[in-house]
């Protein structure tokens, strides 16, 4: 293999399905998650249970504004922030035309409703990925990263390796679970749930390249009508992960929404890890034969 | 809008990407406020005083449409000297009497037009001499009579015969046009900011929008939903859009419109063919025990009559021809006899107040859930302890099934398992997916729905239940069970059952009834058999059949119309081959109006309908809602009738005078134009008139529906919250369908209330902690959401609270708490029976609420403190400081 | 009291003011499920026993047999018991070979794994050759390579913990293997002056000293380092596991170093160094699961890189506040 192991884990890679061996494959898809017109109906995240099969996360009402599952994980593959914000009124005497993307007026106070459906990353460098020691995350022909619940062993090393914090394992299951981007669905040619279910075109899914192209001008025009705030999230394949294969436009920060602002993918550091490693073990040895050097009986 | 109907909002998000200003009028700040451009937090109740002074504001500065208003409306038209407005009267219309709550609305006529009724408008008018006559009935017995006879208006529009003096300059001081001008004219912007509790500029803002949203090349659609209609004055907050729209010229126009946010995915359905208790099929008046006596009776008033309505004889006899086949001759009129009659109002709460008083015995809950989802769900639940049996279909073991033996008054001692003789049958109903059928939805818009799957065990269709019913009821009746012999008499009165063509196909194992064959019944055949196509087709000798005259040809060519699913980019942006729309698989209604009087588009971007002079018919994007062939300039004669009385200027072809009624004189209970009330309870004096709430709403005095004093009466400082009831995207009304389902209960767990931080404060209110409302109804307890969503409003200086609550929730299920209809109060609007669900007032306290019998002593405690008796909140008429 | 007395709810600008936004205070990362205390002990077990393995082996080289018996028990039963709590800890137990499926570099549990399973197969002989007496030749030879396996038993861990989107863990990744080398061998060495008699543990007291001394420097180096972060070592249920490791570890080094010839001492010394090194373990998990479980460890440095990163004058406007009753922080 030509790549060095520093490529492999965290240099640009334009095409992660060939790089984990697929001679040919269908082009890379993915989400591009426009959260700028999600209404926060929830159904990306009731589609995703039905179809999946996925347990009940239990009956808490969380106070988080409308949110009561809190965040994703083993038993939420897809889920909508809401986030309540207010500001200082930026102009008082607009007439609201052209249109504010997001938000409405209230005297002097804008108010804003932030929604985003979040979901797995599908990384380009899939810490999680990475870190298996079984083998039941893979790579798939269309570049996503699924977990094989008939492999996984519940060893958890996925669990923290994630810098997203979307991969968990289940109580009582023992297995991590995450999004699959509906492998079962692409195969058969089929949208993921969660596309399908999204009444708002929020969720597009499609090949990477075309979504990332549609975003960029989604941007621009948001821009143009005053949406400053308007960002891509995760489209970058420049980025600490090599880009996600699920990508956002967001009207704040990340973290606001409960994104990690500039996430690396842990991996990219494992050749020093293991060099380390390796001298500290040689380390070990020497110590030990020098405790004996010079030792008498 | 993106909470209730969030499929439907993809279509608000594609107007809003091609640059539409989105306008969202609510109380709280919702999800569909977070998409909007502009919110109007206004105080819940106070629509008409928004649109009121929207309308203001459009006549004060000459914004209105002149060429459509002075073609497409009744501006013109000349009302009789003897009306007295609002203006005159400090908040009434000329006709009131206040004895029986109820308006004569013969002085809201035009002058010179010999007017009658609307079809049910016959009755009101019979029924009010009447009780002239009869002095001494009680007034209640009045009462519900009167309301009665209101809810056989229908959908017709009021019929005259004559010409109405017109004014076509617009001049004359009684002209509708300068009428409204008068009566609109105290609708200040300030006066709105004040009554809604908003700013001036916030009111500014949607003005200007509208208006420079609207005329010759634009369009302004107003979408709607129960925020609107669930008032004590429901229907004339649509009216009062109605009248702005018509201005603007935003009627009959694509772009344009009202649209009705509808709620069950039939519910339109549910009206066209109804499940209503005063109306027939395609809106057709329910005959009446003492004004009907003959088929000439019930359609006579309008066989001189002009539109479409005018054909109604036509619908009947073809209907009549439907339901009893080869029975109904013209001899026996059709089986006119056996439709069953009214005697009183059938509403759902006049029939709830029946049940308390033990003179209902037995009731059927098909897909109903009262004992959660009506307002005052407690004096539903009384009602239904009190019956003889009751019959439950539904998916799920609903409250409304369980109250015997674990409803909150089972909890408080109020009543006892072995005292409530009530016999439940509980019978578990198929799903949509599991049986074929059909939903109308908002768009007048049929589509089919094939099952997906088998019904598991039990589980049957309505159709099903109903057609078997039916089968082994005529069976008995016709001895074939049972083995007596009927008497004569007997017989006589099983006819219309026996009679009935009762002869559907049934399939499968189950032996489910082809519901393609009840469609294709409904559709209608012409004497040889031969599908309809058009409801012009109908005649009035018996030769055709036709189940509902509006859905007439929803089975034309034998094919199932309302299952055609052609891709959208594989038609024109009308989109006519996906479903079918009634009437004629029209998509919007009255597009004549899209076009000037002359035939020609108002503009070319809004072209949707015109008068091609070659070929001398309406072309366009869609099936004219006009004779194809009429031209522009048809003067109808004088002695025209039916639909050759309307013009070929005139869209409104459903109302006898073809134009769109900016004033309503006749067929409305409560007023001729809108008005501002406030709601019947409410913390707020009425700054418009001394007239504090709807003098014509229907109230229902009772131990278990006591009023709250409003306004200025001493007490309603005890009940000082406004609170609005609503709907969570994640859950469905009274919960049947959503609080059982794990993955939507879990999104919304619990009954929670929605308040401001700055009640929150004032009460004492922690954010995650419990609250404790209560009514002159009840007291319940909610989990407290304070967020700045929810906004205190100033009216007339006074800082006035409100409290959200979603009214999802009950006892049982997965996801549960208490009802927010404990709180509810049983009052009218007038016109359509609809509870004010929208706003009310309670007071909230810090905490859990009390259990067992201290809770009932509880809500006894602040009817004492705010003086309640059995006359508060009841009074028709009052005047400024108080009740008179 | 009028209703208008009633207290206020403290509206969230009050609050202790944060200095980074976040979704209403909750974690970015989804709490490491590795159990307690199954991880730090097998992290324990297994730095005691790839450092004993390699001791045993020098000691029987170097004509030490009670050394060398204390050293190869301590290797087989700290492989042993690494093995079980790593299979204990598994979601699904029955499925613990799936780890040798396959061997990926890029997974240290992986590798981890591939080094284990033999290592604790050729320690286990050697222990049996060791206390059967049979087959002392093959036993030898089973010593020798676990003992070749030892220095990678103790570093693998460092990597393991690194190689995660843990804050203190992963930032930690300099540092980790050589305080778990050092730990390894100083509890390795606390073993030997345990098990081992005074006329032969005088390499096993310089082990433990020097292993605990650097253990200690170690440490201090990573928390100084760290910063921020660093302070999870040194707070809360972390801080308090550390803190008794440095005393421990202490203790054991100057008990060593000063009192190796008297049985008892020894003995103590012994058992301080180990228990020190356990909870140096205890320590660094407690401190990763905290760094996991506060969204600033994440949050901040993160916001510090891409605000650094921004070309100059493009600061972010002024941010939205959160509205009361429900914070974003
Ligand atoms: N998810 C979901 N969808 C549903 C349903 C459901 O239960 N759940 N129910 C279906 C049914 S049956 C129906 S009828 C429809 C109803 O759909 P909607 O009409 O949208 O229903 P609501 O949420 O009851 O009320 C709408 C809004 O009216 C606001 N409101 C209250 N008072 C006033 C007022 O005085 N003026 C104004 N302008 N607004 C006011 C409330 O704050 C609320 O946000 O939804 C249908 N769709
Ligand atoms: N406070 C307050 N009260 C309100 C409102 C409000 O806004 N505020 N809104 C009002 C409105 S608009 C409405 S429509 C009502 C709704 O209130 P209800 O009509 O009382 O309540 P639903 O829960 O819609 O009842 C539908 C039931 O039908 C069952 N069901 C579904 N499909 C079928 C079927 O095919 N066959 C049969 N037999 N059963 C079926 C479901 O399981 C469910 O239990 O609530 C009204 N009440
Ligand atoms: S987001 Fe996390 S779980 Fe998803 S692919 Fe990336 S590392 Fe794996
Ligand atoms: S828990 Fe399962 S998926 Fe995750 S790393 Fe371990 S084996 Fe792989
Ligand atoms: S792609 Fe499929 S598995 Fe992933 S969130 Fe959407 S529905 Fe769920
Ligand atoms: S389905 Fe679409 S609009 Fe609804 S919450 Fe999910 S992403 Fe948002
Ligand atoms: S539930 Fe049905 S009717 Fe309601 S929004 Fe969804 S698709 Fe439309
Ligand atoms: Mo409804």
């Amino acid at each position: 293999m030509s790549f060095t192991l520093d490529e492999r884990l965290s240099a640009p890679l334009m095409d992660p399905a060939a790089e984990a061996g697929y001679a040919e494959h269908p082009p890379r898809m993915g989400f591009f998650t426009d959260t700028s017109v999600c209404i926060g109906c929830k159904a990306c995240e009731v589609a995703c249970k039905e179809w999946n099969a996925i347990p009940e996360g239990g009956l808490d009402l969380t106070g988080m504004s409308y949110d009561n599952s809190v965040g994703l994980g083993a038993s939420t593959w897809r889920h909508v922030a809401f986030v309540e914000q207010a500001t200082p009124n930026r102009d008082a005497v607009d007439l609201g035309m052209p249109s504010v993307p997001q938000g409405a007026l209230q005297d002097d106070r804008e108010l804003r409703w932030l929604m985003a459906s979040d979901v797995c990353k599908h990384c380009t460098h899939a810490a999680c990925l990475d870190v298996c020691p079984t083998g039941s995350l893979f790579r798939t022909e269309f570049g996503t990263v699924v977990v094989q619940e008939d492999i996984c062993n519940g060893c958890g090393y996925c669990v923290p390796a994630c810098p997203y914090g979307v991969i968990d394992l289940r109580p009582g299951d023992g297995r991590a679970w995450k999004c699959t981007l509906c492998y079962d669905r692409l195969g058969a040619g089929l949208e993921p749930a969660c596309a399908k279910a999204c009444p708002t075109d929020s969720i597009q899914y499609g090949p990477l390249d075309e979504l990332r192209d549609r975003a960029a001008e989604r941007v621009d025009a948001l821009h143009e009508a005053g949406a400053e705030q308007a960002r891509l999230y995760g489209h970058d394949p420049a980025d600490g992960v090599g880009g996600d294969g699920a990508f956002f436009l967001l009207l704040d920060e990340p973290e606001v929404y409960g994104l990690p602002p500039d996430p690396v993918v842990t991996t990219r550091d494992l050749p020093a890890m293991w060099r380390r490693a390796a001298v500290a073990a040689a380390g070990t040895v020497a110590a030990v034969a020098a405790a004996f050097l010079g030792c008498r009986r | 809008m993106a909470e209730c109907h969030p499929v439907g909002f993809q279509w608000v998000m594609e107007a809003k990407a091609r640059g539409a200003t989105i306008i969202h009028v609510d109380p709280r700040f919702t999800r569909t406020s977070a998409l909007a451009d502009i919110h109007v937090p206004l105080r819940a109740g106070t629509d008409i005083a928004f649109l009121g002074g929207l309308i203001n504001h459009v006549l004060s500065r000459d914004l209105w449409f002149r060429e459509y208003v002075m073609a497409y409306t009744n501006a013109p038209m000349i009302v009789r000297e003897d009306f007295r407005d609002t203006e005159d009267l400090d908040g009434l219309f000329s006709g009131f009497a206040e004895q029986t709550r109820h308006y004569d609305p013969s002085t809201w006529q035009y002058e010179g037009a010999d007017v009658a009724a609307a079809a049910g408008q016959r009755d009101q008018w019979a029924l009010m001499h009447r009780d002239e006559e009869a002095g001494e009935r009680s007034a209640a017995g009045r009462r519900t009579e009167k309301a009665s006879s209101m809810e056989t208006a229908g959908a017709a529009g009021g019929r005259f015969h004559g010409h109405p003096e017109r004014d076509e300059t617009l001049q004359h001081p009684r002209c509708v046009f300068q009428v409204l001008r008068r009566h609109f004219a105290r609708y200040t912007p300030q006066l709105v900011a004040d009554v809604c509790g908003i700013t001036e500029r916030e009111f500014e803002r949607v003005a200007d929008a509208l208006t420079a949203n609207s005329g010759r090349e634009r369009t302004t659609a107003f979408a709607y939903g129960v925020g609107w209609t669930h008032h004590t004055v429901g229907v004339q907050y649509i009216r009062t859009a109605a009248i702005l729209q018509l201005l603007l010229g935003n009627i009959g126009r694509p772009g344009g419109g009202i649209l009705a946010l509808r709620g069950h995915a039939s519910i339109q359905g549910s009206t066209d063919i109804p499940t209503l208790f005063n109306i027939l099929p395609g809106y057709l008046p329910m005959p009446h025990a003492h004004e009907h006596l003959d088929l000439d009776g019930y359609v006579s008033a309008d066989a001189g009559s002009k539109g479409y309505w005018g054909n109604m004889d036509a619908y009947a006899v073809s209907l009549l021809k439907a339901w009893w086949g080869d029975v109904a001759t013209a001899d026996n009129e059709y089986c006119f006899g056996y439709l069953p009659r009214l005697t009183s109002s059938h509403s759902n709460y006049d029939t709830v107040v029946k049940q308390v008083e033990g003179s209902c015995e037995g009731y059927f809950l098909v897909g109903e859930n009262p004992a959660v989802g009506t307002s005052n769900s407690r004096m539903n639940r009384f009602g239904l302890a009190n019956l003889t049996w009751l019959v439950v279909r539904d998916f799920n073991m609903i409250e409304s099934a369980t109250f015997w033996k674990d409803g909150p008054e089972i909890d408080s001692g109020e009543l006892t398992t072995e005292d409530i003789a009530t016999e439940v049958f509980f019978l578990p109903a198929a799903a949509h997916v599991e049986k074929d059928g059909s939903f109308t939805n908002t768009q007048r818009m049929l589509q089919w729905h094939h099952k997906a799957v088998e019904p598991r065990g039990d589980q049957r269709s309505e159709l099903w239940f109903y057609y078997h019913l039916g089968r082994i009821i005529r069976e008995k009746l016709a001895g074939a069970v049972s083995r007596e012999t009927p008497t004569p008499e007997q017989a006589e009165r099983d006819r219309p059952i026996l009679d009935l063509t009762w002869d559907y196909p049934t399939i499968g194992e189950f032996a489910e009834p082809d519901a393609e064959a009840v469609l294709a019944e409904i559709s209608g055949w012409d004497g040889e058999g031969r599908p309809l196509s058009s409801y012009t087709q109908l005649r009035t000798d018996g030769s055709t059949r036709c189940g509902c005259w509006i859905y007439c040809g929803s089975y034309a060519e034998g094919v199932n119309q309302t299952a055609r699913r052609k891709p959208g980019r594989e038609q024109s942006w009308v989109a006519p081959e996906w479903g079918w729309a009634w009437p004629l698989n029209r998509r919007i209604l009255y597009n004549r109006a899209s076009a000037d009087p002359d035939g020609a588009p108002w503009s070319e971007r809004k072209a949707y309908l015109w008068w091609d002079a070659e070929q001398r018919k309406w072309v366009g994007h869609d099936v004219p809602d006009f004779q194809a062939t009429k031209p522009p300039d048809y003067r109808p004669p004088t002695d025209a009738e039916r639909e050759d009385a309307i013009g070929g200027s005139e869209p409104f072809i459903m109302q006898a005078d073809g134009r769109g009624w900016l004033y309503v004189p006749t067929g409305l209970a409560d007023g001729p134009m809108p008005a501002h009330y406030e709601p019947a309870e409410s913390p707020v004096a009425n700054l418009l008139y001394g007239q504090q709430a709807n003098p014509a709403r229907r109230v229902f005095p009772h131990r278990l529906n006591r009023y709250a004093p409003s306004g200025e009466t001493p007490g309603s400082e005890v009940y000082p919250h406004v609170f609005t009831t609503y709907r969570l995207t994640e859950h469905h009304t009274a919960g049947g369908m959503s609080r059982w389902l794990p993955y939507l209960s879990e999104l919304q767990p619990e009954f929670f209330c929605e308040v401001s931080p700055a009640l929150a404060a004032e009460r004492g209110l922690e954010h995650g902690g419990w609250a404790t409302l209560v009514s002159p109804r009840a007291a319940i307890e909610a989990r407290v959401l304070v967020t700045e969503r929810m906004r205190p409003v100033t009216v007339g200086g006074h800082t006035i609270h409100q409290i959200g609550l979603p009214y999802h929730w009950g006892d049982n299920g997965l996801s549960t708490g208490d009802s927010a209809n404990e709180l509810l109060p049983i009052v009218l609007d007038p016109n359509v029976h609809i509870q004010p669900t929208k706003a009310d007032t309670c007071d909230i306290r810090p905490g859990r609420r009390p259990r067992g019998r201290a809770r009932l002593a509880l809500v006894q405690e602040y009817q004492r403190r705010a003086g309640i008796t059995a006359e508060t909140g009841t009074e028709a008429v009052t005047r400024r400081g108080g009740p008179s | 009291m009028s209703p208008r007395e009633q207290p206020a709810v403290p509206p969230a600008e009050a609050r202790r003011a944060p200095d980074f936004r976040s979704y209403y205070g909750r974690p970015i990362l989804k709490r490491p499920t590795w159990k307690n205390p199954d991880v730090p002990v097998y992290l324990f077990a297994g730095g005691l026993a790839g450092a004993s393995a390699v001791l045993a082996e020098l000691a029987a080289a170097t004509g030490r047999p009670g050394l060398a018996r204390t050293a190869r028990l301590g290797a087989a039963g700290g492989a042993l018991a690494g093995a079980g709590l790593l299979v204990h800890d598994l979601g699904r137990p029955a499925r613990f070979l799936n780890m040798l499926r396959m061997l990926k570099i890029t997974s240290p549990l992986s590798v981890g794994s591939w080094i284990l399973a033999p290592f604790s197969g050729l320690t286990t002989a050697a222990a049996a050759a060791e206390l059967t007496g049979v087959a002392p030749a093959l036993g030898r030879v089973a010593g020798v390579g676990a003992a070749a396996l030892g220095g990678p038993m103790t570093t693998y861990t460092a990597v393991l913990l690194s190689d995660t989107a843990v804050p203190a863990w992963h930032d930690a990744y300099r540092e980790l293997p050589v305080v778990f080398a050092a730990s390894a061998v100083s509890a390795a060495g606390g073993l030997g002056l345990l098990g081992a008699g005074a006329g032969e543990n005088a390499p096993a007291a310089r082990l433990g000293a020097g292993g605990a001394a650097v253990e200690l420097a170690a440490s201090a180096v990573l928390e100084r380092r760290l910063g921020e972060i660093g302070a999870k070592y040194s707070t809360g249920r972390a801080g308090r596991w550390m803190a008794a490791a440095r005393a421990l570890s202490a203790a054991g080094m100057v008990g060593a170093l000063t009192g190796r010839g008297q049985r008892r001492v020894a003995a103590v010394s012994g058992l301080a160094l180990l228990a020190g090194s356990l909870a140096l373990r205890f320590g660094v998990f407690h401190a990763g699961m905290a760094s996991a479980a506060d969204p600033r460890d994440t949050i901040v440095p993160q916001r510090r890189r891409l605000d650094a990163a921004r070309p100059a004058g493009t600061e972010p406007g002024p941010q939205p506040s959160p509205t009361r009753g429900v914070t974003t922080t």
